[in-house]
């Protein structure tokens, strides 16, 4: 608790940049394709202990960066995960050590599609390599490594980041002693992959996408990626939290009735879709998406082999409205670490807001982290 | 791992019956009393399931791996013989389906340990004779406001054991003060406030 008796904020943040993979030394991805040179860019809040024993390591969701908590020089919102990070919040900055990276694949500093192809001189587009939720935790590896740390205290993520904390937990046991899964899934349904199909075709279909190249074209597929965030941020919500922030409320006081912008809630969605393109790459959301797509782990035979031996606590967490990733998804992640023997908790949250529920505050689901965070501090890597 | 610094009488009676090393279910396990001692101290591995609010909390704070669902919700996925032990402390008179429950019970583990309330107890026929629903150190609930939704004694409670082939290997019985009582036959299901019972599916 900072002064005051309010849980506190990291205060002013920096992304630092790291070259974790370059020609001598490429990445070699799960589908034995190679690439080079990888940049991470990440930040860290806290201090790492002399023993190197309480560093958490945050995944983000499909478009969130390496700025979980904090404020960048000028910025007035912090970063995404603010309300769980920092001087006596759940992940207590006093007490842990915490490590965010952008993914690779993404567009917020590390490596991705839009980044230069060194044969090339252009940006990669569809040339760059297809990525599964093993290739990040790989990357994921290398800057814990580059970090001096040899264990985890925890690895936490929600929805793709629950993903990549499950993910680092069955291939690489060793390397933490809890995973925290929110909101996640072992295996999309077919709802949630015709989604990303919608969304992907928005991009793809929109005439400025030029085959990936249009950075070198000069242009840009605005409105295929803004449809695509659009459609996707519905699917974040909960049909009662649409009701609640909006209701059928009109956007302009005289009734305007035809095909533009009429109701609260398509203003909303035009608005989200838009500030979108200003943070987030379409090649991007093509190869992120496509990474949950074919994330099933659970397909392998031979997937809780190493975790039986070297167990990783889990802690598994859902929300009742969260269609996207309903309760259902995380009970299957639950069954399966049970039947193997691998200590694992679990809880569904009530919460009014769907699958963004993971990133908001709400007093159980942070009272649940906080009791879940002291044990394991208390028990150590 | 946080060790319980002294268990309930009846949870202690519990764990001895808990081999070391053991894989232990336990159905409603409350803030995880007897699987923190047993995972600390007795090297066994497991895990609980409970639904209160207050006690989930306090179960994840001593790192009890535990899920928070209704303990009917909950046995039908858990695979056949996947524990050594499963344990349901003072909890089947608060299920709706306790067949059911001990069913799957018999599924998943070799060996039950279940305790129950006696409704069958003196006190509570008198109180019955008295024209009043019991109420007492066991059964602390007034009629509408209780979490019990089914009574038994204990030798109707012995009879759905026979039916379910779930032979009962050991009976602890225990007067209303806690005090283990030294009883067998039929006397207990007059002069016992409550039992443990240790089976094994004999199927």
């Amino acid at each position: 608790m900072t002064a005051s008796g309010q849980p506190g904020s990291v205060g002013v943040v920096e992304t630092s940049t790291v070259r974790l993979f370059n020609e001598d030394a490429p990445l070699v991805l799960a589908s034995g394709e190679t690439l080079a040179p990888v940049d991470v860019a990440y930040e860290t809040y806290g201090v790492l202990d002399a023993e190197a024993s309480n560093a958490v390591f945050i995944c983000h969701a499909l478009t969130g960066d390496a700025h979980a908590a904090g404020y960048h020089a000028d910025a007035t919102r912090p970063g995404w995960w603010d309300n769980l990070i920092g001087p006596g919040k759940p992940l207590d900055t006093d007490r842990f050590f915490v490590i965010c990276a952008n993914l690779i694949g993404g567009c917020q500093g590390s490596t991705g599609p839009s980044s230069t192809n060194p044969e090339t001189g252009q940006a990669y587009g569809l040339d760059f390599p297809l990525l599964e939720v093993s290739d990040l935790v790989t990357v994921h590896r290398a800057l814990v490594a580059h970090l001096g740390i040899t264990r985890l205290l925890a690895v936490v993520g929600g929805s793709l980041g629950g993903m990549q904390a499950l993910q680092w937990a069955l291939s690489h046991p060793d390397d933490l002693a809890n995973a925290v899964v929110v909101a996640s899934s072992s295996r999309l349904t077919a709802q949630n992959i015709a989604f990303s199909a919608v969304a992907r075709r928005a991009i793809m279909a929109d005439r400025q996408f030029r085959n990936g190249q249009y950075a070198a074209e000069g242009t840009l597929p605005a409105v295929g990626l803004s449809i695509a965030r659009m459609m996707a941020h519905i699917t974040y919500l909960s049909e009662d939290a649409f009701t609640e922030k909006f209701g059928r409320a009109p956007q302009f006081e005289t009734s305007r009735r035809g095909f533009g912008i009429d109701f609260a809630v398509e203003s909303y969605l035009d608005h989200q879709g838009t500030t979108f393109l200003e943070r987030f790459d379409a090649l991007s959301y093509l190869y992120l998406t496509r990474v949950m797509d074919y994330f099933d782990p659970f397909a392998d035979p031979h997937a809780l082999d190493r975790i039986r031996e070297r167990p990783v606590r889990h802690l598994v967490l859902s929300f009742d409205t969260d269609w996207r990733f309903s309760t259902d998804h995380s009970l299957r992640i639950v069954r399966r670490l049970e039947r193997a023997g691998v200590p694992v908790s679990f809880r569904e949250l009530t919460s009014a807001y769907g699958h963004d529920s993971f990133l908001l505050a709400s007093p159980t689901y942070h009272a649940t982290l906080t009791a879940y965070f002291d044990h394991a501090l208390e028990v150590g890597p | 791992m946080t060790s319980a610094p002294s268990l309930r009488p009846d949870l202690e009676l519990v764990a001895a019956q808990i081999p070391d090393g053991s894989r232990v279910l336990d159905l409603g396990c409350g803030s995880g009393d007897l699987l923190a001692h047993l995972i600390a101290d007795r090297g066994c591995t497991g895990t609980g399931v409970e639904i209160d609010p207050d006690a989930v909390l306090a179960a994840l704070r001593r790192g009890v791996p535990l899920i928070d669902r209704r303990i009917e919700e909950s046995i039908a996925y858990i695979a056949a013989g996947s524990y050594d032990t499963v344990v349901l402390s003072r909890t089947l008179q608060t299920m709706l389906a306790p067949e059911f429950v001990l069913r799957h019970m018999a599924r998943i583990a070799p060996r039950l340990i279940v305790s129950m309330p006696n409704f069958g107890y003196y006190r509570n026929r008198g109180r019955l004779l008295r024209g009043r629903m019991p109420v007492s150190k066991e059964i602390p609930y007034a009629w509408y406001d209780t979490p019990n939704l089914r009574f038994t004694t204990l030798a109707d409670l012995e009879d759905l054991f026979d039916r379910l082939d779930l032979r009962v290997e050991r009976r602890y019985t225990y007067a209303q003060q806690g005090q283990q009582l030294r009883m067998y036959g039929r006397m207990a299901n007059l002069l016992a406030a409550a039992a443990v019972y240790v089976l094994r599916p004999s199927g």
